[in-house]
Order: structure tokens, then C-alpha cells, then sequence
């Protein structure tokens, strides 16, 4: 629990800060390209919680996700997102949608590129069921540029599947990832080559396995991520997990991330008491983190960036552990079928985050409490996030769970994407409240 | 040893000075647009109440959404800090505490060494707060201690929109224009504010004994409304709307040597 000493740990920034940024930047780059007179590049557009490998096997192509996208222009430009709100909401589309929806339509609409340039059209859409908005974000999207769209449905295990259930769930949605394919090579005319995909995949469970290998690593006392280094991070998995780069990446972030725990390089000089957070962050507000470390507060880590590209092992009272890459564990990865099958399951087995945007109740509470253990976290914090219906999913009675737990818990309410419904002097002063209660005075001004 | 609290409202600014743990001295002034000089107000009426000069007192804190611009104050505390541990002072059994001021209504769970175990507050919402009865008042027609007052004479139960003062206000207007009693609207309100805060405070968890303070603690109507909704009485200390400030001074107080 927390501490009233103010130990200093060693501390400096990432050493591969920078190289995230340049892929990040590079990945943006080569979306703008593809449309430029002349690029042949394929750009296909959808949710990155979605089948942002399976095109592999068509060659060339940039995926164009929509919602890490939209969290970069809030964050960039929070001015930029409200007009593109604006825009949504004036085109006659509803304020309390998903504000990564609003903002990316948005976008579309006023034909602006938060990279610069002009917005980019994909040639066609391609989207999972990952959440009810995504259901029909790509839908509307698609025939509002004039192009086709195809959609998987993803029914998440429960937190107490059978393995009938398993099955059943495992076959419906490695099946459609199948018909996928085959409307792809159809909308293209391109010949679909089935051993880029199997690349894809086994890179997919790779730097999804290799991610949660280092947010596993933030378990350790001091944490040496921080809540900003992380977003910065988790990133790469979310925009492109199916590529080399990416694996590569995190191989070099694992490394050092051993290193700055042998080393007791923290994140936080001053750890004193550690906070899981709960849903996205504010984008357009970071800063909010920056204000926890003034009372030596260290924000861990959240199930939002830990798994939204999946990779973790979990059994309820057990473990919750980096899933191994299923071609580690002696999965056959020769064909079409075989890579479509392994997506699936690496989907259904080991993204908790899913389950939990579907199914709140004890489960959910569970892997939270679960979380907060290995973590060694002295309290939650609880983005009460009007943009995000899926994220926001069973908060309250996690909430409930924890403080009957005498987890110290607290609130702040706001947007994921829009600045609009966020007060930052309040939100302020419910963190000073909240470390008054817990015992913690400013440390630095 | 004698110390001093202030509470910089939203709306009004309110001080207290102790002296050895008795309040000695009050003052309120309404906040206005320049905080600073309505804190050196009711500051200078608390002293003039006390008997004293600024030179007299050894410590001041700030409490309230105004903290940081206090004058005087060496450091300051939250709301919720100070709420808790000014009615730990005077009522220690409580349990739950209820503030409900102009802005901001909150619910605190203390524990028996009066510490703060939990609390919430209602954000962006002005249905939990004293504000809305204000604008539901005038709405009416009638002045804010009469709106109480009325609501005790009706009987009737009609539902509300808890949800949105905006809203509630445009159903106010529609009762009336319906011949709806005046009383009758003001009970309906006043239930409406109360189950608002009720569900909030329910966040928290409801322990006895329950205490109410803030402005609104001197709403006849929504106190009612309270007691009918929580099933239980509840303590309102004297001059409830100076318990935060009380709370800041019995924190400059246990840091002054």
C-alpha cells in the first residue's frame, strides 16, 4: 500500500522512444501516399481492433485505422477535433455517439487529414463487430465515399464459456475471415497469396505476445513505463501488429525494459504509490498524468493499452500471463485455413479487453481485482468515458468491487475524443481530493 | 491559538476563526467577480466578529473551488477534506456526509477517526445543486425560502426529470401552464433534487448517521425530501454553510506548532 517516504529512483526516458514515433509517423506517411497520383498502394480502410492483417496476402497495402487515428488528432489538435465533431453532428449524426466515429467522420467530411493533406479515401472498408459502433461506423463510412465493405461479426467468449460455446464462436468467426478472402480477391481482381498470410499472423501473435511481455515488466517496483510512454508504445500493436517492424520493435522495447528493471530505472522518480487506470485516457489532456506524478504517483498501466491487441493469457483465479504465440505452442500454419483458424482463436483466447467491452459482472471485476494484485497497485482510477459505451461497460460495479475490497478507487468524468465534455479544473480537483484521502501531499509545485 | 478557514464558494465566500477549537468569529460575503476582495470582506466580518485583527491570527487556510486565489492563506485544503473534518468536529458518529452548495453537491463516506474512506460528487450536472432550486424558485415565482416552505403543504407525488436542470426547468413551465398548484411543483422538485443526490450519494455507500450541510441544508422542502428518500433522519449542523470553512480551520490548526 502507499507509502509516505519519498524514495528517488534513477530515471530517464526511453531510449526507443524515438524510433515508435518515427514508425508511427512513417505508418501516416505511407496512408497519405497511397493516394497521391501515381501510388499503387492499396488503402484499406476499418477499425484496427479488426482483421488489419488479413489483406497480407493481396501484397501491397497500408491499413487505415480509423480509431487510432482520431486519437491522434484530439491529442494534436483538440481544437481540430471539436470541428470535426461539429461537422458530424451538423451532417445530422447524434453528439453521444463514439467520439473516435465523430471524429473520424468528421474528418472525412471536411476532407482534412490531421497529418496533412487532404482525408484519405480507402479503396474499400473491411471491419470486425469489435464493439456496436464499429458495427456501423465502416458501413456508413463506406457508402459515403462510394466503395465496398465487408464486415465480420465477433461474438467474444463469455467469462464463463463452455467449450461448446468456444467451439461454436472459434468456427463462425474463423469462417467469415475465410469469406473475407475471398470477397477481397474479388473486389481487387488480385491474386491473394496465402503464405503472406500466414506471416502476417504469426507477426501478429508475435508483437501482441512480445507487448504484453513488457507491460508485464511494469508489474515490477518502480514501473519503468510510464502511462505517456506506454500510449506511445501500444500503439505500433494497435496500427500494425501483422508487420516485421513492429515485431522488431518490440523486441528492442523488451530488452529494454529488462535492462530498466534490473537497473531500478523508473518511470516515476518519486513512486510512491501506484494507480491502475480504467478506459482510454483523454486524449486532447495527458497532462492529467503528468499532474499524478506531482504526488509520486505512478499510473501503472490499464487494461486499455496492456490489451487492445489482445495477447493475454487469463483463467479467472489463476493467471493472467502473456499468451504464447500459437505458432510457439506447435499450431500448424501451413495454409489459408490454418492462419485464419490460429487468428481466430489468438482473437477469441486471449483478448480479455473484448470480453470485457461485451460482458461487465463478476468476471469482469475479477480480472480488474487481478490486475490491481500483480500490478501491485495501491488504487484504481476510473475515466468515467462518455466517448467510449464499450470501455465504460460494468465501471460502476467494478467500482463497487473494489471499494468493498477497501481498494481506494476514484472517478473523473469525461470524453475519449471530445474536449467538449471534459473540465480539467475539476477533474483537478477530484485528484486533489482523491490524494488528500489516500494520504498524499504535492511532492513538487 | 487561534486560526481561521476559508471556504471560497462558488457563490458565496464564507470564513471562520477559532480560537483553541471555539469559533469565535464568522463571516459570509457573496463571491462576485472579484474573489479576492469578497474573501478580505468576510474575513474582515469574522474578525470584527471575533474582536480581533489580521495580526491576531497565527494560521489561515483555504478550502473551496476559489482555494488558490485566497488571501491570507498559507496552504489549503480540498472540500471535501475540509467538509469531512469539519463535521468529524462537531458530530463524530457521522457516517455520511451530504454538501450541497451552489455548484456542487458531494457525497463523503467518513470513518470513525474522521477521515475521508470515499466521495463523489456530481460533475457537470447542476440537478444536485443549490443553483437549481434557485433558477426552480424563480421559475415560480416565488423566493427560495418560500419554495420550501410551500412544498411542505402538498401531498401529491408528480415525477420529474431528475436528470437535467434544462429539462426540468421546461417541465416546471409545463406544470404551470397546466394550473399544476404551485405547492405541488415545489414538492415535485424538491423530490427530484433529492433523489438526484440520493443515487449519487448511494455510490458510496449510505452508513447512519447521515448529516447535510452546505446552503441548501437551509431548504426546508429539499431536507424533507431528503428524510422521506433516505427513510431516515438526518443531522443538520448549525450554520451548515460554514462547515467547510470550519474544516480549513481546524487544518491550519493541526499544523500550527
Amino acid at each position: 500500500m502507499a507509502t509516505k517516504e519519498i524514495k528517488r529512483y534513477k530515471s530517464k526516458p526511453f531510449d526507443c522512444w524515438k524510433l515508435a514515433k518515427e514508425i508511427r509517423a512513417n505508418h501516416y506517411r505511407e496512408i497519405a501516399e497511397s493516394r497521391t497520383e501515381g501510388g499503387k498502394k492499396l488503402l484499406i480502410g476499418g477499425g484496427t481492433e479488426s482483421m488489419i492483417g488479413l489483406p497480407a496476402g493481396l501484397g501491397d497495402y497500408v491499413f487505415f485505422g480509423g480509431e487510432p487515428y482520431s486519437a491522434s488528432f484530439s491529442a494534436g489538435s483538440p481544437q481540430g477535433a471539436v470541428e470535426c465533431m461539429e461537422a458530424t453532428e451538423s451532417y445530422g449524426l447524434a453528439r453521444d455517439l463514439c467520439s473516435y466515429f465523430r471524429n473520424y467522420v468528421g474528418s472525412l467530411l471536411l476532407n482534412k487529414y490531421y497529418f496533412g493533406g487532404p482525408f484519405p479515401k480507402a479503396d474499400f472498408y473491411l471491419q470486425t463487430h469489435f464493439c456496436d459502433t464499429h458495427g456501423k461506423w465502416y458501413q456508413l463510412v463506406s457508402e459515403m465515399v462510394g466503395v465496398p465493405y465487408f464486415s465480420t461479426d465477433l461474438v467474444p467468449y463469455r467469462w464463463d464459456e463452455t467449450e461448446e460455446g468456444k467451439k461454436q464462436k472459434l468456427e463462425f468467426l474463423s469462417g467469415q475471415l475465410l469469406d473475407a478472402i475471398e470477397w477481397m480477391e474479388k473486389t481487387t481482381g488480385r491474386e491473394y497469396q496465402d503464405e503472406l498470410l500466414i506471416e502476417a499472423v504469426k507477426n501478429e501473435m508475435r508483437s501482441t505476445s512480445l507487448w504484453a511481455q513488457c507491460a508485464q515488466l511494469n508489474q515490477n517496483i518502480p514501473a519503468a513505463m510510464d502511462e505517456k510512454s506506454m500510449y506511445s508504445f501500444y500503439i505500433l500493436a494497435v496500427l500494425m501488429r501483422h508487420k516485421p517492424e513492429v515485431v522488431r520493435f518490440y523486441e528492442i522495447l523488451l530488452d529494454e525494459m529488462k535492462d530498466r528493471v534490473a537497473n531500478q530505472i523508473a518511470a516515476v522518480p518519486t513512486e510512491r504509490f501506484r494507480l491502475l487506470h480504467d478506459s482510454q485516457p483523454p486524449w486532447y489532456a495527458l497532462h492529467i498524468f503528468r499532474y499524478l506524478e506531482k504526488f509520486g504517483v505512478a499510473c501503472v498501466g490499464a487494461n486499455y493499452e496492456y490489451g487492445l491487441s489482445g495477447g493475454w493469457d487469463y483463467k479467472e483465479g489463476e493467471y493472467l500471463r502473456p499468451a504464447k504465440p500459437l505458432q510457439d505452442q506447435g499450431w500448424p500454419l501451413k495454409t489459408r485455413e490454418d492462419a485464419c483458424r490460429a487468428l481466430a482463436y489468438w482473437w477469441l483466447e486471449y483478448h480479455v479487453l473484448a470480453r470485457g467491452i461485451r460482458f461487465s459482472g463478476p468476471g469482469k471485476n475479477n480480472l480488474v481485482m487481478k490486475e490491481i494484485k500483480d500490478w501491485n497497485c495501491d488504487g484504481l482510477m476510473i475515466h468515467l468515458n462518455r466517448g467510449c459505451e464499450g470501455l465504460a461497460t460494468g465501471q460502476m460495479e467494478i467500482r463497487l468491487a473494489l471499494t468493498e475490497a477497501g481498494i481506494p478507487v476514484m472517478t473523473y468524468e469525461g470524453n475519449v475524443g471530445d474536449p467538449r465534455e471534459f473540465d480539467e479544473p475539476r477533474t483537478l480537483a477530484r485528484i486533489d481530493a482523491f490524494m488528500e484521502s489516500v494520504g498524499l501531499d504535492m511532492i513538487e509545485d | 491559538m487561534i486560526t481561521a478557514g476559508i471556504d471560497m464558494g462558488a457563490k458565496t465566500i464564507k470564513v471562520v476563526i477559532l480560537k483553541d477549537g471555539q469559533i469565535i468569529g464568522r463571516g459570509n460575503v457573496f463571491s462576485g467577480f472579484e474573489t479576492r476582495e469578497s474573501a478580505e470582506e468576510a474575513l474582515r466580518l469574522a474578525l470584527d466578529e471575533a474582536g480581533l485583527t489580521l495580526k491576531d491570527i497565527q494560521t489561515i487556510y483555504a478550502t473551496g473551488a476559489g482555494r488558490k486565489e485566497a488571501p491570507h492563506a498559507v496552504n489549503d485544503i480540498t472540500e471535501v477534506g475540509a467538509d469531512a473534518r469539519g463535521i468529524f468536529n462537531l458530530f463524530p458518529k457521522v457516517r455520511t456526509l451530504i454538501d450541497v452548495g451552489a455548484e456542487e453537491g458531494r457525497g463523503i463516506k467518513c470513518s470513525a477517526e474522521g477521515k475521508v474512506i470515499d466521495f463523489v460528487v456530481n460533475e457537470k450536472c447542476a440537478a444536485g445543486a443549490g443553483s437549481f432550486t434557485e433558477s426552480m424558485a424563480r421559475a415560480l415565482e416565488v423566493s427560495l425560502e418560500d419554495f420550501g416552505k410551500i412544498s411542505l403543504t402538498s401531498n401529491k407525488e408528480i415525477p420529474m426529470n431528475a436528470q437535467c436542470a434544462v429539462f426540468a426547468e421546461s417541465e416546471v413551465v409545463s406544470l404551470i401552464h397546466a394550473k399544476t398548484p404551485k405547492a405541488d411543483i415545489a414538492k415535485s422538485v424538491h423530490d427530484a433534487i433529492a433523489s438526484r443526490i440520493i443515487s449519487m450519494v448511494r455510490r458510496v455507500g449510505i452508513d447512519q448517521e447521515v448529516a447535510l450541510i452546505g446552503g441548501v441544508a437551509y431548504n426546508v422542502g429539499f431536507v424533507d425530501a431528503l428524510k422521506r428518500g433516505l427513510e431516515s433522519d438526518v443531522i443538520i449542523p448549525e450554520n451548515p454553510e460554514y462547515i467547510g470553512a470550519l474544516g480549513a480551520a481546524l487544518a491550519a490548526a493541526e499544523n500550527t506548532n
